[in-house]
């Protein structure tokens, strides 16, 4: 057997340029936000790092960019985490509970309200974004976190999720807890819900980073700067950048870095999870 | 419906009450309330409504701006789709091969599925700087002069470029897995009867993949129309005037931005068939072509 092969060594090749395909951008702006902005106004993302990176990082945490003064980075931070878990928690629990009453109960109305359910895979938000954002406005939910999050749980990716999932467990262990006297409640909440761990694990990190990335939405029903999430700021910040006299590229950059951290390393930290989540869910 | 269900009668529509009105409320009435306002003509100050039966359809076909962007959208998606699905084919046969550092590799390839659409579009935006974007010097040495936002095939080209960057991770991860899931017999019995690698990918592992490049191919249809919302918003900076755009962004500034809500609606029950078509369209497809194993 040989010890080199020529193949292997364009093996690596190839997967050595697409890694630093996907790296080099972010590392590009994180160059930036650690040069004074001077320096990136002159000559833009360069080689070397500089020592800028806390001075930025304040400015971008504590230091407001809008005309309220309220939407300072810690504050969209905040913002984020509300959506990504409330969006999150909010779509498992429903979609756990309807999938529930749709495998395990004798309904008279199933397949209608299968084919209800069914209808909001097809129909994305953004296609129905205008009447949405009217029916919002209708229900004096603009600029609340209920408006941000709950129009967003109106499609049922959870539910079908877990209604495959509950059918995929053995019928034995329903007639066990039947015999065993338990009623449905406890058979939900002692036994599938454990059961369903892993699976309630990996929708919680796809669901997180789904939330935590809408930007569509906020921007619409969201013009209170306090209500800004990090992404949603994004088109604040970009906007700041054109027209001033020196552009704060530093404190931008650092921005949208801490607008990718979390969904990130949730990501690479969670990622047997998370493609066993996204694998499963999708077919 | 499992054999051994309960059947009591109150607790399942307790259970299912929360997901049906949330749906009711922010789904329907929304698509339904679409589908009316394409064929009134609103008055752009809010005083009522004025009902015009098909004229804002019959608008929308006359409007070379709409189908500049529906042609757009189409050069868009088929590009999206066939690039990143080429490139993450590729990156996940060799990420499937090689043992030395595959669990790295794969870090490495999908963490870009966590970056919002916005800040991808802002990294195009960095890459492609007039003054001094990357990329932009770098066509510049091939005599290129590369102008985002004035020039429209340079503006397509930005886009498309952050569209395929965004989408690679997606289709990486599911290659990779139908990739993994095909088993070692199987491949020791193609290497026996084939020797040429390529030959081999191309007679079994391929048909195997079948299935996930269709599932993909939806997937990324779905991408192309929808998700790239940020990354356009973005790039364009807000100015759509010249720039390329595609049919999503262009209810959002027909109907946000112009006011058109009679339009806008039209171009979202536009969509909303479009996107029914292409349901109907998966559907016969994965029943027809397609043998899952």
């Amino acid at each position: 057997m040989k010890l080199f092969k020529f193949s292997t060594l364009v093996d690596h090749v190839i997967l050595i340029l697409g890694s630093l395909v996907m790296i080099l951008p972010v590392l590009m702006l994180l160059q930036m936000a650690s040069t004074t902005d001077l320096e990136t106004m002159r000559n833009g993302p360069g080689l070397v790092f500089g020592d800028q990176i806390p001075i930025n990082f304040e400015k971008a945490m504590f230091e407001a960019s809008g005309f309220s003064g309220e939407n300072t980075g810690l504050r969209m931070l905040y913002n984020s985490m509300i959506l990504g878990f409330g969006f999150a928690v909010g779509k498992i629990v429903i979609g756990m509970m309807a999938a529930y009453a749709i495998v395990y109960f004798r309904l008279r109305f199933a397949t209608l309200a299968f084919w209800i359910i069914f209808t909001t895979l097809l129909l994305p938000l953004e296609v129905r974004i205008l009447p949405s954002y009217e029916i919002v406005q209708k229900l004096g939910m603009l600029n609340t976190y209920q408006g941000l999050i709950i129009p967003l749980i109106a499609s049922a990716t959870a539910t079908f999720f877990f209604r495959q999932f509950f059918r995929s467990v053995p019928e034995e262990l329903i007639e066990a807890a039947r015999i065993d006297g338990a009623g449905p409640v406890k058979f939900f909440i002692d036994i599938l819900v454990p059961l369903s761990r892993t699976m309630i694990a990996a929708m919680f990190i796809i669901m997180f980073v789904y939330g935590w990335n809408q930007y569509l939405w906020p921007t619409m029903i969201t013009t209170d700067e306090g209500m800004f999430t990090l992404v949603r700021g994004i088109k604040q910040i970009t906007q700041t950048l054109e027209g001033t006299n020196l552009p704060e590229y530093g404190k931008s950059n650092i921005l949208q870095i801490i607008a990718i951290l979390p969904p990130v390393l949730i990501v690479i930290f969670f990622q047997s999870w998370f493609v066993k989540g996204l694998t499963e869910s999708d077919k | 419906m499992k054999r051994a269900g309960f059947s009591t009668r109150w607790l399942p529509i307790l259970l299912l009450l929360p997901q049906l009105s949330i749906i009711l409320v922010f789904f329907y009435w929304p698509a339904a309330h679409a589908v009316k306002s394409s064929f009134y003509l609103q008055d752009p100050f809010g005083f009522g409504e004025t009902f015009v039966g098909a004229k804002n359809y019959a608008a929308l076909l006359t409007s070379s701006a709409y189908l500049r962007s529906a042609e757009f959208t189409v050069i868009f998606t088929l590009l999206v789709t066939v690039l990143s699905l080429s490139i993450a084919l590729l990156l996940a046969v060799k990420a499937d091969k090689v043992i030395k550092g595959a669990k790295t590799y794969r870090t490495l390839l999908m963490w870009v599925y966590a970056v919002a659409p916005p800040v991808a579009g802002v990294i195009g935006l960095v890459l492609f700087d007039q003054t001094w974007g990357p990329l932009k010097e770098f066509f510049g040495l091939f005599g290129w002069d590369f102008r985002l936002g004035v020039n429209y095939f340079d503006t397509a080209f930005a886009m498309i470029t952050v569209a395929v960057w965004k989408q690679l991770p997606v289709n990486f991860i599911f290659f990779l897995s139908g990739l993994q899931s095909i088993p070692k017999s199987v491949r020791e019995a193609a290497l026996i009867d084939n020797r040429s690698g390529f030959g081999r990918f191309w007679d079994v592992t391929f048909p195997l993949l079948a299935p996930t490049a269709f599932f993909l191919l939806i997937i990324n249809i779905t991408y192309a129309l929808f998700d790239t919302f940020g990354i356009i918003d973005t790039v364009v900076k807000g100015e759509p005037s010249n720039n390329p755009m595609t049919l999503v962004y262009r209810v959002y500034v027909d109907g946000f931005r112009g006011n058109d809500l009679g339009g806008s609606s039209a171009q979202s029950v536009v969509l909303m068939v479009l996107v029914l078509a292409l349901t109907v369209f998966q559907f016969r497809m994965v029943e027809r072509r397609i043998h899952y194993t």
